[in-house]
């Protein structure tokens, strides 16, 4: 009888190990952003215990370390089973047009994300129909932060609209506030410009911006770099030389009124700084956009001709699944791109954060890849760096429309 | 049977890998970038990264959006930017190098220890010396807080972030500007062979001077680059950089320039004594131009690293920082980061012809002078 079980353990051992996978997961997830990746892949190896992970992180921000070393493995003709890459255009107009990625419709009508991802985000990471990649996580980029105290003493409130805004910055600069609005390094710059667009063009005008119904070198977009030009002169005159991070400080320590930055600055202000929401910091939507979600996601998608295809599945699977979106999110400081998630385990911002996901109009960021593909934002820095030496708002359109002629956006 | 003797068969032999391995890794990808510069790869997104991507040939397109196109002024500037940098950086090393070197000469107490002290910089690498000196040259970095120990405010300059410039000038006006330039240095030529009373020189100087300085008049004021002036300079950021780079390679120099002191035979100095000649005038009529060869070695050597340099810019400035960017820098973001794999290999080429300018004429006069002693 013991003979008997040990065999069948025996049998059962092998039988497991023969149908031992692996998968090779690639991403730029390392330091802070670490760990949630790792109660990722637990959570991937609870329900698959019999697949090695191989997690093949190249640090760097924002992928530029890795995208580099993507492009050589993809080219080299051994790529990932599933890499991270920014949903929308920055996948699609990169290696969906040269014809190197699956497409993942049945998986979307399997696993039912048709329905739990809003419809705005499924436009915006697929095309013809067809999505390419499952976001893992959101990210909102036109929040404006500021200090709540410093606001009081200065006696301003919150501008609603970019108009008021400049109006709000003269105010400031009559009590001594040199710099009412911090920026840093250039595409902080142009993280700033896409909130002044959307605000002034509205959210409509933005998704025409980039379907190219709408040309740069019309006189509304002309009108809009015209705002960003004034929007600029309140801010700090050291930008190029800061971080992101290095600007939020100037907020908190009031040497200026407002920041905008994407909401990982929230994840700053409690974690690093261990200031409270709305007392420690303070935050509104970009003047002009409050009833609009500009997003930014990370997400995982599938290339062709992936070593182990069948684990990749199940790994995207885990990455839209409930459990997994929920278990990533808190620990990464993003929330879930499923409309469905459980907000108990989220913080004050992001509640706020998840509540708007499902109410706003939802559209994509240019400059963190969801709308515009990587050529069109890589050059864009130039015509922003020259424009805000220059100010001359019909050349920076004439520019920014060459590029997007360009890339393919607009003919 | 000269021609097959056992030690020429043996060189054959030897030699053999390193010149195929060569030609195919080093000449061989050489004219594939040129051609690939000549061509569309990466202007559609679409065909960058395809498998089997369609490439068109399009001859000198992408020079011609290089230096002209509206889009490729952050190219323009980047040019501008390397012939400052590498003038100030070689001038820096030169001076500073000389200086320590005429110093070490004297031999002070503790000379070995200099030594090692002023070519330490040389043996970390431009990233690591481009991150220690980013941090001293932060707004509130080390560098700005010096004024402070003697019980001034802390200075406010903007050693990597400034985005004003000097000496600037319309990139339309450049072909005027550089025919002016030669046709002036051929007049001084013309002049200079009138003078030793050579005809046929000062003809033909003369002649071409002419040439272009009517050019210069006559056509150069009409002709556009582009649509609209667009200015360029010496962007004051870069000071900083050079100053991290002339800290890090100018003990290379002082290097060169004591060896070659060393070298210099004693027998001389005392001749030049015995003739009565004072310091001043020893350095200036014995010592220094026998130095001579060594500054021009050591300028081919500078010259070739500043006209690259890559790393420490990325390291003190970021790879987004138009006001202090390079070539080499412009090249990897083309290439790399927007899929525009023709438009990086013309950028590529023309910092190679760069290069060239510089090393090509260093390496035909060694190649005369060991003609000259064989």
């Amino acid at each position: 009888m013991k003979k008997a079980l040990l065999l069948a353990a025996a049998l059962a051992v092998t039988t497991s190990a023969s149908a031992a996978g692996k998968l090779e997961i690639f991403s730029w997830w390392s330091g802070d952003e670490g760990p949630a990746l790792e109660a990722l892949v637990k959570l991937y190896k609870q329900k698959y215990p019999s697949v090695n992970v191989d997690n093949a992180t190249v640090s760097g921000g924002a992928g530029t370390n890795a995208k580099a070393v993507l492009k050589t493995r993809m080219l080299g003709g051994t790529p990932p089973d599933s890499f991270q890459a920014h949903a929308g255009q920055e996948l699609i107009g990169t290696w969906v047009v040269a014809g190197r990625m699956e497409d993942l419709s049945s998986l979307f009508k399997s696993e039912g994300w048709d329905k739990v991802f809003p419809k705005d985000l499924v436009k915006l990471i697929s095309t013809n129909g067809k999505p390419w990649s499952v976001p893992v996580n959101v990210h909102r980029s036109n929040v404006m932060w500021y200090n709540p105290a410093k606001l009081k003493t200065w006696g301003v409130t919150v501008p609603k609209t970019w108009p008021e805004f400049i109006k709000t910055c003269a105010t400031l600069k009559g009590k001594g506030v040199a710099a009412p609005l911090v920026v840093g390094e250039n595409w902080t710059q142009q993280h700033l410009w896409e909130s002044v667009m959307i605000g002034t063009l509205g959210a409509q005008g933005w998704e025409n911006l980039w379907s190219g119904k709408l040309k740069f070198s019309d006189p509304r977009v002309v009108g809009a770099f015209t705002t960003f030009g004034q929007v600029m002169d309140c801010a700090n005159k050291d930008a190029s030389g800061l971080s992101w991070q290095q600007a939020s400080d100037r907020i908190i320590d009031g040497t200026s009124a407002f920041n905008i930055m994407g909401d990982w600055a929230a994840g700053y202000f409690t974690t690093t700084k261990k200031l409270t929401p709305n007392a420690g910091f303070g935050w509104a939507a970009a003047p002009g956009t409050t009833k609009t979600f500009v997003m930014l996601a990370d997400s995982f998608g599938l290339p062709k001709g992936a070593k182990d295809r069948a684990e990749a599945l199940n790994w995207l699977k885990v990455l839209g699944s409930k459990a997994g979106q929920d278990a990533f999110n808190p620990l990464k400081g993003s929330i879930a791109a499923r409309t469905d998630s459980d907000l108990s385990k989220y913080n004050t911002y992001s509640k706020s954060a998840a509540a708007d996901w499902k109410s706003n109009k939802i559209v994509g960021s240019m400059v963190h890849g969801a709308v515009a593909p990587e050529s069109f934002t890589s050059a864009f820095g130039a015509v922003i760096d020259q424009f805000v030496s220059s100010k001359n708002a019909q050349g920076a359109a004439a520019a920014a429309q060459q590029l997007a002629v360009r890339a393919g956006i607009s003919k | 049977m000269k021609g097959l003797s056992r030690d020429r068969l043996w060189s054959i032999a030897v030699l053999t890998p390193s010149i195929i391995l060569i030609a195919v890794f080093v000449y061989g990808f050489i004219a594939r970038s040129v051609y690939v510069s000549m061509t569309d790869w990466g202007n559609d997104p679409a065909q960058a990264l395809a498998l089997n991507p369609i490439i068109r040939f399009t001859g000198l397109a992408n020079y011609q959006d290089l230096f002209t196109g509206f889009l490729q002024g952050r190219f323009r500037q980047e040019l501008i930017s390397t012939i400052f940098f590498t003038l100030f950086f070689i001038l820096g090393c030169l001076g500073l190098g000389l200086g320590l070197a005429l110093i070490l000469d004297r031999n002070p107490r503790g000379e070995g220890l200099w030594r090692t002290i002023f070519l330490f910089p040389m043996s970390l690498s431009f990233i690591v010396t481009g991150t220690i000196w980013r941090w001293m040259l932060q707004p509130q970095g080390g560098v700005n807080q010096v004024t402070t120990l003697f019980g001034a405010p802390p200075s406010t300059f903007a050693w990597l972030s400034s985005t004003d410039s000097i000496w600037k000038f319309d990139w339309n006006k450049l072909p005027l500007l550089t025919a002016s330039v030669v046709g002036v240095v051929l007049i001084v030529l013309a002049v200079r062979a009138a003078r030793n009373g050579e005809r046929t020189r000062t003809l033909v100087a003369g002649a071409c001077a002419a040439l272009l300085l009517g050019w210069a008049l006559l056509i150069g004021p009409n002709l556009k680059l582009l649509p609209a002036p667009e200015f360029h300079g010496f962007n004051l950021a870069l000071i900083g950089i050079i100053i991290a780079a002339v800290w890090q390679m100018s003990g290379y120099t002082m290097a060169l320039y004591l060896a070659g002191l060393r070298g210099i035979p004693e027998e001389l100095r005392e001749a030049a004594k015995v003739d009565g000649a004072n310091d001043i005038g020893m350095y200036q009529h014995v010592i220094f131009p026998l130095l001579a060869p060594i500054t021009l070695s050591a300028m081919i050597v500078l010259g070739h690293i500043s006209l690259k340099i890559f790393d420490l810019v990325y390291a003190m400035a970021g790879p987004d920082n138009v006001n202090t960017s390079v070539p080499a820098l412009n090249m990897y973001l083309t290439s790399f980061r927007q899929n525009q794999f023709a438009l990086g290999a013309a950028i590529g080429t023309i910092l190679l012809i760069l290069v060239a300018f510089v090393i090509v004429p260093y390496l035909t006069s060694q190649f005369r002078t060991e003609e000259g002693k064989a």
